[in-house]
């Protein structure tokens, strides 16, 4: 009980949590309410606009009641690229954390390519895959898969020694370590490697989706400046925030549940 | 390979066992390359150790007593000498010979119980067997309530009443103590000291316990190995023949304090 209660926060907590929203929104009205101002809608003219964006029934345009489609698309995309990252850097971090050849051979490369900014892979991902969806899930790819990637080699790398000498003591067979020592003592670096790796799949999602795709929030966003239907423009991002921020919480639920024994994550 | 090391299978029986020692530790040496320099940690150490007996192993700081303490427990190999455990060669860590840790070494993503498992799991006992030696063993070091509590929610006493109790459960046979108390408060330390004697004499287990504390090493043990440093040596193997429980305070004890200090000042 108090445990829960913990987690979702005291009322005061949550008090202190949505007054810097709230004065925000404010300053941003009184920012953009003034006669003359054109450059940035206020926060009401977005509101409606979201809502009609997401239900339609308000100005019944193109754009009215899609955001349920271009959402599901970026979630696709972030949760397939992201899925994708995880599924190749987790066993490459373990081998390359654990097998000095691994390490070698790869390392040096990886080090290399890992200053690359995603968007600087931007051009090249559209020459090789194509305008369309496929370079977008490329990018968010990459975007998870180094934070993923370098928190799996930390974690493999840096189990206890202490840990070790206490396994063989009692008997663990060295095909067995792995199993039984290394992947359990390094699940909470790993876990923060995939929370990041979640993270940065939702940052990157505006630039792959800005790789001319139909659909998705980033395509929506970049859509709209052009015909500089702002309000469209900030909607999207204010989805992306809130949607990121849900996974977020999600996984972070999750790491709490699984992570029961860690100090850190318990 | 471990397989052979786990136990003198069967158990020798009392002929066998008064020909050959539990441990025995020939002329052992060990050296360390340290940077460009050899240290010589150990020089010609030998100890007979028979089934049952309680060493003490005291000496000041450097004089090689953990390295000593790592090589009967399989982590360091000896430089030159010979460590036999029922007259095999010791190889490598094994079940046989289970080390307490100063510093605990539990499992922090298991619970009590499961850390007290992990070591007839990690052989192959069924998990139903393996639960059920568990739950006797958390009963026996007195953690009932706290079976499914996780390392880092326990205190340092408790933690290492665990560390005991998965050696036990996984059937050692001699238990290496590394100044497992050092870390606790007085009053722990006497209770866990008892708690080990009990369980010393019930289960017949063979205990070499270093330590710093010459009170603690004359409260315990059947005999008390003193160690000099410079090269690590084996100064003094003193039996003590008082009965148990000890009076710290009484005359014998004092006058085996002062004669141990004695040894341990002319170090200096
Ligand atoms: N892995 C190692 N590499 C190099 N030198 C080592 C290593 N382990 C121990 N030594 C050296 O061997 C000597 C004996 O160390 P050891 O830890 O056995 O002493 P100790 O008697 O246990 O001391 P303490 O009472 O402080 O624990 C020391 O001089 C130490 O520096
Ligand atoms: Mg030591």
């Amino acid at each position: 009980m108090t445990a829960l209660a913990a987690r979702l926060g005291s009322p005061r907590q949550a008090l202190l949590a949505v007054a810097a929203p709230i004065l925000g929104i404010l300053a941003w009205h009184v920012a953009t309410s003034g006669p003359g101002y054109h450059l940035i809608p206020p926060p009401w003219d977005v509101a409606v606009q979201w809502w009609d964006l997401a239900f339609g029934g308000i100005w019944d345009d193109l754009y009215s009641a899609t955001l349920g489609t271009h959402a599901l698309a970026s979630v696709m995309r972030v949760y397939g690229g992201f899925a994708l990252a995880a599924l190749v850097a987790l066993p490459m971090g373990m081998l390359i954390g654990r097998i000095p050849v691994v390490r070698d051979l790869l390392d040096p490369s990886l080090q290399i390519l890992r200053p690359i900014p995603v968007t600087a892979w931007l051009p090249l991902a559209m020459i090789v895959f194509g305008i369309g969806p496929r370079s977008a899930f490329f990018l968010v790819f990459l975007g998870a898969f180094y934070p993923i990637l370098l928190n799996t080699i930390f974690g493999v790398r840096s189990v206890e020694g202490r840990l070790f000498e206490a396994a063989a003591m009692l008997g663990v067979s060295r095909q067995a370590v792995f199993w039984k020592v290394v992947l359990p003592a390094s699940l909470p670096s790993i876990f923060t490697g995939l929370r990041l790796g979640l993270g940065f799949a939702w940052v990157v999602i505006v630039v792959g989706e800005m790789t001319g795709v139909q659909t998705g929030l980033g395509a929506i966003i970049m859509e709209a400046r052009q015909l500089s239907r702002t309000e469209i423009v900030i909607s999207g991002m204010v989805t992306i925030g809130v949607l990121g921020f849900l996974s977020d919480r999600a996984v972070q639920l999750l790491g709490r549940r699984l992570l029961r024994w860690s100090p850190q994550h318990g | 390979m471990g397989e052979t090391m786990l136990a003198p299978t069967p158990a020798p029986g009392p002929a066998a066992e008064t020909m050959l020692p539990i441990l025995d530790i020939r002329h052992v040496g060990k050296r360390f390359a340290f940077g460009g320099e050899t240290i010589t940690a150990l020089s010609d150490a030998s100890l007979r150790i028979e089934r049952g007996e309680f060493i003490c192993l005291i000496g000041p700081s450097g004089c090689g007593k953990s390295t000593l303490l790592r090589m009967v427990a399989g982590f360091e190999t000896a430089s030159e000498g010979q460590l036999l455990m029922w007259g095999k060669p010791v190889a490598g860590p094994g079940p046989d010979r289970g080390m307490v840790f100063q510093d605990y070494g539990l499992f922090p993503w298991l619970t009590v119980s499961q850390n007290i498992a992990f070591g007839p799991i990690a052989r192959g006992r069924p998990k139903s067997e393996a639960a059920a030696t568990a739950r006797r063993f958390v009963e026996m070091v007195g953690l009932t309530r706290f079976a499914d509590a996780y390392p880092h929610q326990l205190s340092g006493g408790m933690k290492q009443r665990v560390a005991i109790a998965r050696v036990l459960a996984n059937d050692a046979e001699v238990v290496l103590m590394d100044e497992p108390f050092g870390a606790l408060d007085a009053m722990t330390r006497e209770r866990l000291q008892e708690e080990l004697l009990e369980i010393w004499a019930k289960a017949r287990l063979s205990i070499i316990f270093v330590t710093h504390a010459i009170e603690e090493a004359i409260l315990l043990a059947d005999r008390v190995v003193v160690m000099s440093p410079g090269p690590g040596r084996i100064i003094a193997d003193e039996r003590i023949a008082l009965p148990r429980p000890r009076d710290p305070t009484g005359v014998e004890f004092n006058a085996l304090r002062r004669h141990l200090s004695g040894l341990l000042g002319s170090l200096h």
